[in-house]
């Protein structure tokens, strides 16, 4: 659990962070979102002591952040930093044993974790792992800085605008990757993005920034039901363009099994119709009937912004 | 076939050198006036000829577009023959069992030596030997000179006169001047890189050190010299045990400190901007991963700042191998005792034992950390592979 608690950070006069406070449970992936300059990187960074706080605790499983010393802190916290940021005069390899090297693991472990992490993000360890990051494609790269914060088996993972420079169909088969890992490890996933989209997709819960302040922080479909100011609204705007794909299945499809309240909705209606009456009459749940009358099962409010982001599943 | 402008050049000097140029200069001892040689009367009957054959041969390779390789053998062709011959012709000119006649080198064996080595280095350009080879190379030609000393063939060479005459003093001069070369540089590299580190660091200091190093580098040395005497002086005389050490107002010491002084912008100025070229990105991983700030010095700048900082050893090692020379007009000893001696007696040869050493030796440590700072950065290097 990380619990952030009413953290500010000035430069001189400017406030780049103010009063932020938010509980990040365990085991679950968090997404920061905001505009360029919102502070969503300073915020972030202030977890590992990149940044110290101005004012403000943050607490790692009820331990101040402060207990130990800034570099031993960030050997336990994986690190994705914004822009690949591998270490150019060192091999595939060697990048991703920089922290178990740090941490004084032996060779066989390393050599194997590094086989392991590769192979994991579907690339060959013979053929990359002797390479130098500038052998590597864009996309390569950014997998790799992934699976060097991962390599020593942190608890918590910090990524900032990890798929950034992604091409779209590469961005979502790396946002797939990222979600069977997080399942796999059980890995805490602080994700800093611009994309509301991806936010929607990947967040159990999304922290909306603007101006160094944190506006909302809630899950995915509390917040496009109800956006807490008119900007966190502007922002899931920008967002709607997959909630057309909802217009163009029908709610027959988005079928869960288990029961719900209240006037149902038939299989034919649109998903976008069945949602727009869910996120109306703020129920979490409605029946769904078929031609016939018949209750076939419900749809529901997450499961609908799921399909929403991607639609394909 | 087309002419190569390089080449033009080069036909121009071997031919003014050939035609109107003496090959050797005869003197019936070691101070009078010389008699300028041809290179037909210089050489036997045999070898002038020969030489002619090769000389031209070279020069045809070299004027029109051939083959860089094939340019590369003509040239060695025609330096070796040429080393070896101008040995030939100081046999050929010394009358048997006169031990006080010279010959040496005249003007057109230089040029003819000054003609094929730019051949010869424009066609090692153009082939873009990988370090390793042009370390081969390197140690080719060395092994030709040694064994071309070696054999004798240059005995009679007025050179290699004046080298019998003080052998001893010789290696003792060369083992000066290599030490207050390299020794200097050690002492820069040492004291030089945690400067340039703190500069990195302390953004007040850099400009204040490097303008004070910079102010350095302007004094003449003659001058600094002079500064040097009285502080070195006094050391001497007040520090208990300096003066046991060879501390001394001139001599040893002043040079040293003087190259010392001199060595100090290079290295810390390309210790700063090498430190500065560490992608901002690396640090910032570097601290990301969990790094102490001494790991981070270790593993990720001074690596990625290597290359810069090894050419700033590699200019340092140049310039100190030929300003030692300085060194022996304050009595600091090597190879430019024999150049200003050889001044002081108006004799030429003795100049040349110690210029020629000196600039082999810079060349040679040129070649070696050209190579250096190149596989020194395989990173970058590897692109085009
Ligand atoms: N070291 C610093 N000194 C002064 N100002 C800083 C510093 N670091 C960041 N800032 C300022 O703080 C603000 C927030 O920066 P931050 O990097 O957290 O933004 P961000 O939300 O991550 O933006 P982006 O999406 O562009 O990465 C910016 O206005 C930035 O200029
Ligand atoms: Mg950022």
């Amino acid at each position: 659990m990380i619990e952030i608690e009413n953290i500010t950070k000035r430069y001189g006069a400017a406030t780049v962070v103010n009063d932020v406070s938010l509980v990040v449970q365990p085991r679950t992936i968090t997404v920061i979102v905001g505009t360029s300059g919102s502070g969503k990187t300073t915020l972030m960074r202030m977890i590992n002591r990149l940044v110290e706080p101005t004012a403000g605790v943050i607490r790692l499983d009820g331990e101040d952040n402060r207990t130990l010393p800034g570099y031993e802190l960030r050997r336990r916290i994986g690190y994705a930093i914004q822009g690949h940021g591998l270490f150019p005069h060192r091999t595939v390899a060697q990048n991703i044993a920089v922290v178990p090297e740090l941490l004084g693991w032996d060779k066989a472990r390393t050599d194997a974790r590094v086989s392991e992490l590769l192979s994991l993000f579907q690339l060959d360890p013979e053929t990359f792992g002797p390479r130098y990051p500038h052998e590597l494609s864009g996309g390569q790269q950014q997998r790799i800085g992934v699976a060097r914060a991962l390599a020593a088996e942190p608890n918590v993972l910090l990524m900032d605008e990890p798929f950034g420079a992604l091409d779209p169909v590469i961005r979502s088969k790396a946002q797939e990757d990222l979600l069977a890992i997080q399942k796999r490890f059980g890995t805490t996933i602080i994700l800093v993005t611009h994309d509301m989209e991806e936010a929607i997709h990947l967040g159990h819960k999304i922290a909306v920034m603007d101006g160094g302040n944190l506006l909302q922080y809630a899950t995915p479909a509390e917040i496009l039901a109800n956006p807490a100011t008119d900007f966190v609204a502007t922002l899931v705007g920008t967002g709607d363009r997959p909630f057309r794909f909802l217009s163009l299945s029908p709610a027959g499809d988005a079928v869960e099994p288990g029961t719900a309240e209240g006037e149902a909705i038939p299989a034919s209606a649109t998903q976008r119709d069945a949602l727009a009456e869910l996120l109306w009459s703020g129920r979490p749940a409605l029946p769904v009937v078929n031609e016939a009358g018949k209750a076939i099962g419900r749809v529901t409010v997450d499961g609908l912004v799921k399909r929403a982001s991607r639609p394909a599943a | 076939m087309r002419l190569d402008k390089l080449g033009v050049v080069i036909a121009l000097i071997a031919g003014y050198a050939v035609a109107a140029a003496p090959f050797a200069t005869f003197r019936a001892n070691r101070i009078v006036a010389g008699e300028p040689q041809t290179l037909l009367a210089a050489l036997p009957s045999w070898a002038g000829p020969t030489l002619l054959a090769v000389i031209a041969a070279a020069v045809l390779v070299g004027l029109f577009r051939t083959p860089s390789t094939l340019r590369l053998a003509a040239s060695f062709a025609a330096l070796a023959a040429l080393l070896l011959l101008i040995g030939t012709a100081a046999d050929h000119l010394t009358p048997p069992g006169n031990t006080y006649a010279r010959v040496s080198p005249a003007s057109g064996f230089w040029l003819l030596l000054f003609a094929f080595a730019l051949l010869a280095a424009d066609a090692l350009t153009r082939l873009r030997p990988t370090p390793p080879l042009r370390i081969l190379v390197l140690v080719l030609a060395g092994a030709f000179l040694g064994f071309v000393l070696f054999t004798g063939s240059w005995d009679r060479l007025s050179i290699l006169k004046e080298y019998s005459a003080r052998a001893d003093s010789f290696w003792a001069e060369a083992s000066k001047h290599v030490t207050l070369a390299l020794g200097s540089l050690a002492a820069a590299v040492i004291v030089g890189i945690p400067l340039g580190v703190l500069c990195h660091r302390v953004q007040k200091l850099r400009a204040a050190v490097l303008n004070v190093l910079n102010i350095v580098q302007t004094i003449p040395s003659i001058a600094l010299f002079g500064i040097l005497i009285a502080p070195l002086g006094w050391i001497a005389a007040h520090v208990p045990g300096a003066a046991d050490i060879g501390i001394k107002g001139i001599g040893m010491a002043p040079a040293f400190v003087a190259l010392f002084l001199y060595s100090l912008l290079p290295v810390v100025a390309n210790t700063v901007v090498g430190l500065a070229g560490v992608p901002v990105q690396a640090n910032d991983a570097a601290r990301g991963v969990g790094m102490t700030e001494r790991q981070r010095l270790f593993r990720v700048e001074f690596p990625l700042a290597f290359p810069v900082i090894l050419t700033g050893v590699r200019i340092v090692l140049v310039q100190n191998i030929g300003l030692a020379t300085i060194a022996a007009l304050i009595g600091g000893g090597g190879f430019g005792v024999f150049v200003f001696q050889g001044i002081g007696q108006t004799a030429m040869d003795l100049v040349l034992l110690g210029a020629v050493p000196t600039v082999l030796l810079a060349f040679a440590a040129a070649i070696i950390l050209d190579a250096a700072v190149e596989l020194s950065s395989p990173f970058h290097a590897r692109t085009s592979a």
